[in-house]
């Protein structure tokens, strides 16, 4: 059937005027009529598998929930460039895109989709999927049901955002998103919900006087819980400065043309309201894939469908593809539309698009198979890769990197930073322990994994490691090894348990062999520790040992009942020994300075193990009297330089509550020299393509120790969580940096806690010093304005995020800490600053 | 850069020495003054005493004077360092690569600049006048005392600076007087014309009204904003309560703005303070290049 599609206009129960495209013969239930793939959702895979179909055609219907396809990207603000990332990999698609701004983007795939005679039904929320395949129901939140053969699922990932649960009375406006907050006036708005969507709509209504809207934002609880402090600061200044009515503990009980009554801790309500504008989140589509029959990998938020080579999900005749089988990149999905119509259509010999991507991945490797052949041979000899299906395998791949390595030659160095995780698939590796005697090692076999202390605790590698003959291994980014871990839980299992009997071997030194700490591996057990939670109280008497796994804890002791900070310990050092040796009440607090992963060893078990090993019960007495000389020296100093042990402590415990504990790096300013130049932001600038990566006078300050707005390096940078184009990499020195694949979508902006990155477009390069100097050419030393550089830049350059990089690469370091004029800027790493030795050195 | 003590698997030795060992330079705040154990410093007093002793030692005939060897000696010595001086302003804002620190530099210039005191004087072996050399050295020795001044600001202003701005950044101080101003601007609608203009002119005040005296000073007397406050704090409202809030709201606004206000003037004395001096510091550099020059052809032309 050919679909012809026929609108017209109806009021809906908002007040909007909303088109609805009906599609002209859908009888539901007739199998005879059924559709031979319904595509739901339009986005970008979407629309390429609806294209595909039309080309091809069969007979098809592509549904759309809102009034327009591809609403994600619909969504994006007016002008946003979009980009077209991998550029390696090529478009498969009857649709065009390339990147460019939105309005294009989107008019080309509006008129292309009509050229292709594609089959539109707007509006048309589904409500369920039930039948086999081959006669599927598709029904629709208005009541109508159809029928199809197949269905391809391309929702994305958004979700449908949450209704409003109060009645609405007829007359009323109630929307669910903001586009353009300048297009209202005069207007009594109610914003609903205290997230950050929310909290950002109710800033845009009242940010400019001259609109004269009067805005009120409601909020279920009493606390902003899940929005951004940034954002519920400058709400409450809103609410302060009378520019937002602020209502907490409060729901709308009824929403009516004009005026919204509220449920209050204090009673009922009424207020004027022209517009409500809801922002309660949205829920995950899982719970819509799984009623249509579909499985995910697992429990995880993390988890995708499960699916086969050719995008079948576990229940024959539906189809996963796009961001929700975990492809948030616009080129993948579109590829996947146009494949997965071809797969349906019977089409087997169908390569994937991707291809030549793997293929150059695996040139280099000795002997001559095809990719599949590879896929399949990593599988098989790689224990933790074992459980995956071939397209996780291929997808895998994708992100990771294979390569050859010769006798001798090194996968990595001790003390460099990475984060990636090695698996070895034929050939084996020796590790070297000591960092004295590269001839100290230990072998690891094929088929297992190293480099995985990288992986959980963002640190530098402990050791260095080298093929101990011709050996294949594959090299597996952090991201893509969290992925992995989440879809296949044996995987994850597995890399846990080597983790952590290779952090005990490591610690307790050389000499221990796998069979000693067998006992101890099994007895372990890894706990989640909140931020500022203790695993060890003082004066408890439990005798249990911990390994600081990820995050970083601090050490107190109650002196004259104040805590005193003690010692600040990173990821893979461990604590809780002495009690072990001597049976004593714990002398001190230990508690997480950040969000932290420990693992409990059990103490007898400990203790058992030192007996049987004179030797590490030797080095373990000498570790306690270490660290007793360092209790017995701050008491001392306690007495004699209270003032001072006070101050330090003050000190670390600012730094570890404005997110040190989880640094790498930091930028800290003594404001005792500070003459507020701003040559350290000048400096910046000028060795990063004129933009400044730090704002000096931004960030806290205590007792003139002042921490600016600029990048720490985070152990498990939070910017990377959700990078599409994965542009965002941990270098050589330890460095997190953007790269230039970035897309500018703004999300490492968003997930940075410490608001360190910017969105800016990158300006052009300043005349030279010399000429600003002597003819007054250019802007001079430092960031340009604003109006200099919007003079020079089109308006079609995209925004990147610009963020600290550490100056790599420049030699000389960090231009912000030369560039100080008076020793007021420092870059460190918190364990450095941390140290009880500066109250030795600061006494002198 | 500061490289990372402790790693992945570190055993406690590590640990222990980084907590008893001593902090690397690196990890500590350092002021330029004892910068290196001021190594600038001591360098800069050895070249002063070796100086000294050398001039009284060494028997110039018939007395000393720039134009004996010594004098020579002196006066391209500090000519040389004169010149390497002022290249700290190329060195502030030319940012390239390389394993300088702007710190080191200013450390030398400020103690190495001291020592130009001992080597421009024995340079004119105390043979001033009125004529161009010894304009050279007036010029020479107003740098110097001004760069004198400069160090002392550093020192003891910062610590004042940060106390004052209280992690509010500047812009951050400018938006809460505008803030201000709005609310006071809704707040004095209900106001007669009287009252309106009064609080017109507390809104009109700004943090940049009055000239570098004031701003300096620090002494601003009589502001729209004190007036204002003044009077309403005065007005009588008879037992109107409608009255009676408006104007404690007025008068709580007059008084956010008014600390707000101080806070900004504050914060700009004291970074005017930190820059004042450059203003005659940088100047006059030039005018002794300029004099300098002069003195140098002058030297060589009517020998």
């Amino acid at each position: 059937m050919i679909g012809c599609a026929r609108a017209h206009r109806l009021v809906d129960e908002h007040g909007v005027i909303p088109v609805i495209d009906e599609a002209i013969g859908q009888q539901g239930g007739n199998l005879a009529d059924a559709y031979r793939i319904a595509i739901i959702g339009s986005g970008p895979a979407g629309l390429s598998a609806a294209s595909r179909a039309a080309q091809l055609g069969l007979s098809h219907i592509l549904i759309e929930k809102t009034d327009h396809l591809s609403d994600t990207i619909y969504k994006y603000q007016k002008g946003k460039h979009v980009m077209a990332t991998p550029s390696q990999l090529v478009l498969r698609s009857d649709m065009d895109f390339e990147a460019g701004k939105r309005e294009v983007v989107l008019g080309t795939w509006d008129e292309q989709t009509a050229g292709h005679d594609v089959n539109v039904r707007l509006h048309s929320e589904v409500q369920s999927v039930e039948g086999d395949v081959g006669n599927f129901q598709i029904a629709f939140a208005d009541g109508e049901t159809i029928s199809a053969e197949n269905i391809i699922l391309a929702i994305g990932t958004q979700g449908n955002p949450n209704l409003v649960r109060c009645p609405v009375g007829e007359g009323a406006v109630v929307q669910y998103t903001l586009d353009d907050p300048g297009e209202y006036v005069d207007e009594h708005i109610t914003v609903i919900g205290g997230g950050d969507a929310g909290i950002e709509n109710a800033l845009g209504l009242a940010a400019d006087p001259e609109q004269n809207n009067s805005v009120t934002l409601v909020n279920r609880g009493a606390e902003f819980a899940t929005a951004k402090g940034a954002n519920v600061k400058a709400l409450l200044a809103a609410g302060d400065a009378g520019r937002i009515t602020i209502l907490t503990e409060t729901t709308a009980s009824h929403i009516g043309k004009g005026e919204i009554t509220f449920d209050t801790r204090d009673g009922e309500t009424k207020m004027r309201c022209d517009r409500v504008i809801a922002r309660m989140g949205s829920a995950p589509p899982r719970a819509f894939v799984e009623a249509c029959g579909a499985e995910f990998s697992g429990p995880d938020r993390s988890a995708f469908p499960k699916l086969s080579p050719t995008f079948e999900s576990s229940k024959p005749g539906i189809y996963v593809i796009g961001a929700l089988a975990g492809y948030p990149l616009i080129k993948h999905c579109m590829n996947q539309g146009h494949d997965v119509v071809e797969f349906i259509n019977g089409n087997a010999t169908l390569k994937p698009a991707d291809e030549p991507i793997l293929e150059a991945k695996f040139k280099g490797l000795p002997g001559s198979k095809s990719v599949d052949e590879w896929l399949e041979y990593l599988r098989a000899n790689i224990t933790i890769l074992e459980p995956m299906t071939p397209l996780q395998m291929r997808e895998f791949m994708l992100d990771s990197d294979v390569k050859f390595y010769r006798r001798g030659e090194t996968l990595f160095d001790r003390a460099d930073p990475g984060s990636s995780l090695f698996a070895i698939a034929s050939g084996s590796v020796l590790v070297q322990v000591d960092a004295d005697d590269p001839s100290k090692t230990v072998g690891i076999e094929s088929g297992s994994i190293v480099g995985e202390v990288g992986l959980v605790s963002g640190r530098r590698r402990g050791s260095t490691v080298v093929a101990a003959e011709d050996a294949i291994c594959v090299e597996i980014p952090r991201m893509a090894a969290l992925k992995l871990q989440s879809q296949v839980p044996p995987a994850k299992a597995a890399i846990t348990r080597i983790a952590t009997e290779r952090q005990l071997l490591q610690m307790f030194g050389s000499g221990l062999t796998k069979d000693d700490v067998a006992e101890i591996v099994d007895s372990a057990e890894i706990i989640t520790v909140k931020a500022g939670e203790a695993i060890i109280e003082e004066g408890d008497t439990g005798i249990d040992l911990y390994v600081i796994r990820s995050g970083s804890m601090v050490v107190e002791k109650m002196v004259g009942r104040k805590p005193v900070f003690l010692s600040y310990l990173p990821a893979g050092s461990y604590v809780g020994e002495m009690a072990v040796l001597d049976d004593n009440p714990r002398s001190a607090t230990v508690r997480a300075a950040i969000k932290s992963e420990v693992i409990k060893i059990d103490g007898h078990a400990f203790r058992a193990l030192l007996e049987k090993n004179p030797k590490l019960l030797a080095s373990a007495r000498e570790q306690v009297e270490a660290r007793e000389n360092i209790n017995n020296f701050v008491e001392a100093k306690k007495d004699s330089f209270s003032g001072v042990v006070d101050m330090y402590s003050s000190i670390s415990s600012f730094l570890v509550e404005n997110g040190i504990g989880e640094a790498t790096d930091v930028l800290l300013i003594d404001e005792n020299l500070c003459v507020g130049c701003d040559n350290c932001e000048k400096a910046c600038a000028d060795s990063h393509e004129g933009l400044s990566r730090l704002n000096r006078e931004a960030g806290r300050t205590y007792a003139h120790l002042h921490v600016p707005t600029s990048c720490r390096h985070c152990e498990h940078p939070h910017c990377m969580a959700d990078c599409p184009p994965n542009a965002i990499h941990r270098g050589d020195d330890g460095e997190v940096f953007i790269d230039d694949t970035c897309i500018g979508c703004g999300n490492c902006q968003r997930n940075c806690p410490y608001g360190v990155i910017r969105m800016e477009k990158v300006p052009p390069p300043k005349p030279s010093l010399l000429s600003w100097l002597f003819f007054g050419a250019g802007p001079g030393p430092g960031e340009p304005d604003h109006d200099w550089i919007d003079e020079r830049v089109s308006d079609n350059t995209p925004k990147q995020a610009i963020k600290c990089d550490m100056c790599a690469g420049i030699k000389g370091g960090p231009a912000c800490v030369r560039a100080c004029p008076t020793g007021a800027a420092i870059r460190v790493a918190p364990e450095e600053f941390l140290s009880v030795s500066r109250l030795e050195t600061e006494q002198g | 850069m500061a490289s990372r003590g402790a790693r992945p698997g570190a055993d406690f030795a590590d640990t222990e020495e980084a907590e008893r060992g001593t902090v690397s330079s690196g990890a500590r705040h350092e002021g330029i003054l004892r910068y290196r154990s001021s190594y600038w410093g001591k360098m800069a007093l050895a070249i002063s005493v070796t100086l000294i002793v050398a001039y009284l030692l060494i028997d110039v005939e018939p007395r000393h004077n720039g134009g004996s060897w010594l004098g020579y000696t002196l006066g391209t010595a500090g000519v040389g360092l004169i010149l390497w001086l002022t290249m700290l302003g190329i060195r502030k804002r030319a940012m390239t690569p390389g394993r300088w620190s702007l710190k080191g530099w200013t450390s030398a210039h400020v103690y190495l600049g001291l020592s130009l005191v001992v080597i421009g004087t024995l340079h004119t072996g105390f043979q001033l006048g009125w004529n161009v050399h010894t304009l050279a050295w007036v010029l020479m020795m107003i740098v110097i005392v001004t760069g004198i001044f400069g160090v002392t600001v550093y020192g003891i202003l910062p610590r004042q600076l940060s106390s004052n701005r209280d992690e509010t950044t500047e812009v951050q101080m400018l938006e809460t007087v505008t803030d201000i101003d709005r609310q006071l601007f809704d707040a004095a609608q209900p106001l007669d014309a009287g009252g309106a203009a009064l609080v017109q002119e507390a809104i009109d005040e700004t943090a940049f009204d009055g000239g570098i005296g004031k701003r300096l000073s620090g002494k601003y007397r009589g502001g729209g904003t004190a007036r204002a406050l003044a009077d309403f704090r005065a007005r009588p409202t008879r037992g109107d309560r409608a009255l009676d809030d408006l104007y404690d709201r007025l008068e709580s606004l007059l008084a956010r703005k008014q600390a707000a206000l101080a806070r900004i003037r504050r914060h700009l004395r004291i970074k005017a303070m930190l820059q004042i001096w450059l203003y005659i510091h940088v100047p006059m550099t030039f005018a002794l290049l300029a004099a300098l020059s002069a003195h140098i052809v002058s030297v060589f032309f009517y020998w």
